[in-house]
């Protein structure tokens, strides 16, 4: 079993939080990672910037451009992701689009993750059928392969993800880009539950949930439940990130109370 | 449509190690739905014929081939003849690819078409296309590409169409399809993305250049008819690569004649501000395919520059990277000021002002043929008319209205 799939047990909701390296500064992504581990979640997704994100919304895309603005490099997402491996037990996952991890070069780029202390990939991107040669050096070096799946995804495909697939499957709740929403696509329940009849794999729901009321929706059905943009926009609203740390229990609250 | 290249792509939809499928979950149904349809679509005759069809009655083809003799006497070398796509309906090669999918997504059932544009040559097309087929059209161009090329702006908003502004990254074309990618994924139930050039996720480079290569089989035929022969050279400009693979593709198997790509070099390719992928990119994955491209040393996308809207952009088709890495076809690059060069000398010498992307091909073309000897003839592709160019070749040129 892996790292990230011990982080789930029965009865118990996964919380993983997404925080896109070097945005607002590199000090202030370690500084709300340990915090993040401290108040309530299991994992931490590091976003790598990339200059053409086209599956963000608006708040990635900006905390994007704001962080390369900045020099942020893979090298340095992986110096950031081991400085926050030294402060904290949970498993970390590297989210980034394929080409900075292709110029990287793949087996280089896997075997720096594991040394860095990262445990999976998710590349939004890179669906299974082109996602051959980097899982290879990826199973080398002992990384978890993520992919996502999506609402319009075939029973085909849904066979083929959950092969393909290791650590959790990623749902993405909508057809859509990552972006805080006001209310979650109504199919969602039919969809966690066709994947479900599938696979074994946990099943963490993504896209689109903004607040602990989403959250405990999709823990009634999921494993676990993954934030991104809200907290973006916390950390930009509130500099001291005590309003992360408080929305952050908040929903560790909402999802304790779900098995 | 297209059945003498259906050697490639492959079924993974490669050309050779360029090409893939390099996108979200959500559009992999899409785009495999779309292949399915287009296959289909390829075997029925009524399709191809309907097609062929508008080609005429509509666009305006077949469009001359033009025995360009004053600027072939100027240079005093090859032949050089002009394949007129300038001529065909909204004055571009880009309607031929917006009528064969506009076809392609009413028969699929679709009622929302979405489109990119850079210079707005495909923009224009899609949303005459949308009006003639009545099917709602929304496009997205950058910011900066509108203030350049206003008067399609206009064009495409009295033909009905919704035109978006994206001030995101560049403000140019690599931004629009960003955008309109965005737009897919989270419309893509009812949603039909017309993407304009032979880049893209697979089917798209080999559905647009099937439809483009109607350009191809009639130059390959008008030659035949007027020298009774082929040509030796065919020249055309990549930015995306549409034309030239239009132009290219049904001569792949013809080995004496020579394709020339032309790239955009800007302000010459060491000042770092130009769009040449194929000349000085590498290897690697944009816009839902691998191909080359303009990126810096950590695999982030650069900023590019050329005076021509529609060649401003990082990447390209991969049947392209295909033609270079394989020797089928050699790419150069053409600085803005050797462009209008061109674009001044193809006014002067015949009466015709060629778009800015097209006097790129104008410009190499016609330095080749003079090289060349009498006997020798020089296909340039004329892929779109300069109207649309007359506020940057003012500026540029310091005329005064």
């Amino acid at each position: 079993m892996s790292r990230i799939q011990s982080i789930f047990r029965p009865g118990y909701r996964v919380l993983i939080a997404y925080l896109t390296v070097g945005y607002p500064t590199l000090e202030k992504t370690i500084k709300s990672a340990v915090l993040l581990a401290k108040s309530g979640c299991d994992l931490i997704e590091l976003g790598i910037p990339f200059s053409d994100p086209l599956a963000d919304g608006a708040t990635i895309q900006q905390a994007s451009y704001q962080a390369l603005k900045q020099g942020v490099t893979s090298q340095v997402c992986l110096e950031v992701a081991q400085e926050i491996k030294e402060r904290i037990a949970k498993p970390l996952v590297f989210m980034g689009y394929y080409n900075p991890i292709l110029n990287f070069g793949l087996e280089a780029f896997c075997r720096s993750a594991n040394r860095a202390g990262v445990d999976g990939l998710i590349i939004p991107d890179l669906p299974p059928e082109e996602g051959g040669e980097l899982e290879s050096s990826m199973k080398k070096h002992g990384l978890d392969p993520i992919y996502l799946l999506s609402p319009n995804s075939s029973e085909e495909r849904i066979l083929l993800v959950t092969q393909r697939s290791r650590g959790f499957i990623y749902l993405v709740s909508l057809t859509g880009v990552t972006g805080a929403r006001q209310n979650l696509p109504p199919g969602l329940e039919s969809f966690v539950q066709r994947v479900r009849g599938k696979t074994e794999l946990p099943l963490c729901v993504g896209f689109g949930i903004a607040s602990p009321e989403q959250a405990g929706r999709v823990a009634g059905i999921a494993d676990g439940v993954i934030i991104g943009s809200r907290l973006i926009q916390l950390i930009e609203e509130d500099n001291s990130l005590s309003s992360l740390e408080a929305f952050t229990r908040s929903l560790r609250e909402t999802l304790d109370q779900c098995h | 449509m297209g059945e003498n290249n259906r050697r490639l792509p492959n079924q993974r939809g490669y050309f050779g190690e360029f090409g893939g499928k390099f996108v979200p979950e959500t559009l992999m149904p899409a785009l495999g739905e779309l292949e399915q349809e287009y296959l289909s679509a390829c075997s029925d005759p009524a399709f191809e014929r309907r097609f062929e069809q508008l080609c005429q009655q509509y666009v305006g083809r077949p469009t001359p081939m033009y025995p360009a003799e004053q600027l072939s006497a100027e240079m005093g070398g090859a032949v050089i003849l002009l394949k007129r796509e300038d001529l065909a309906h909204t004055g571009a090669h880009k309607i031929n690819n917006a009528l064969g999918q506009g076809l392609l997504a009413k028969r699929m059932g679709k009622t929302r078409i979405i489109a990119e544009t850079g210079a707005g040559q495909h923009g224009v097309a899609t949303a005459t296309v949308c009006a003639m087929l009545s099917l709602q059209c929304i496009i997205y161009m950058g910011e900066d590409d509108i203030k350049r090329q206003s008067p399609n702006v206009l064009r495409m908003r009295l033909l009905g169409a919704e035109v978006r502004s994206v001030d995101s990254g560049s403000r140019t074309l690599k931004d629009a399809i960003n955008e309109a990618i965005r737009d897919w994924v989270t419309n893509v139930e009812t949603t039909y993305y017309l993407f304009g050039t032979v880049a893209g996720p697979h089917p798209y480079p080999m559905i647009v250049r099937d439809f483009q290569s109607v350009i191809g089989r009639e130059a390959k035929t008008q030659i035949r008819t007027m020298y009774n022969r082929l040509p030796d050279y065919l020249v055309a400009c990549v930015g995306g690569g549409s034309n030239a693979m239009g132009l290219f593709s049904p001569f792949y198997a013809d080995k004496e004649v020579k394709f020339i790509g032309v790239e955009a070099a800007g302000a010459g390719l060491k000042s770092g501000q130009h769009a040449a992928s194929l000349s000085a990119g590498r290897s690697g994955v944009l816009h839902g395919t691998r191909s080359y491209l303009l990126q810096d040393g950590n695999g982030q996308i650069v900023e590019t520059h050329s005076i021509a809207p529609g060649l401003d952009y990082p990447g390209v088709g991969p049947e392209h990277s295909y033609y270079k890495d394989t020797g089928r076809a050699s790419y150069v690059a053409v600085t803005d000021a050797e462009a209008l060069d061109g674009f001044r000398l193809l006014c002067h010498t015949e009466g015709i002002i060629p778009a800015l992307e097209s006097a790129h091909a104008i410009y190499y073309g016609t330095r080749l043929a003079a090289g060349l000897s009498r006997d020798q003839l020089v296909v340039v592709n004329l892929s779109g008319r300069g109207d649309k160019d007359l506020d940057i070749v003012v500026k540029t040129m310091g005329m005064e209205i």
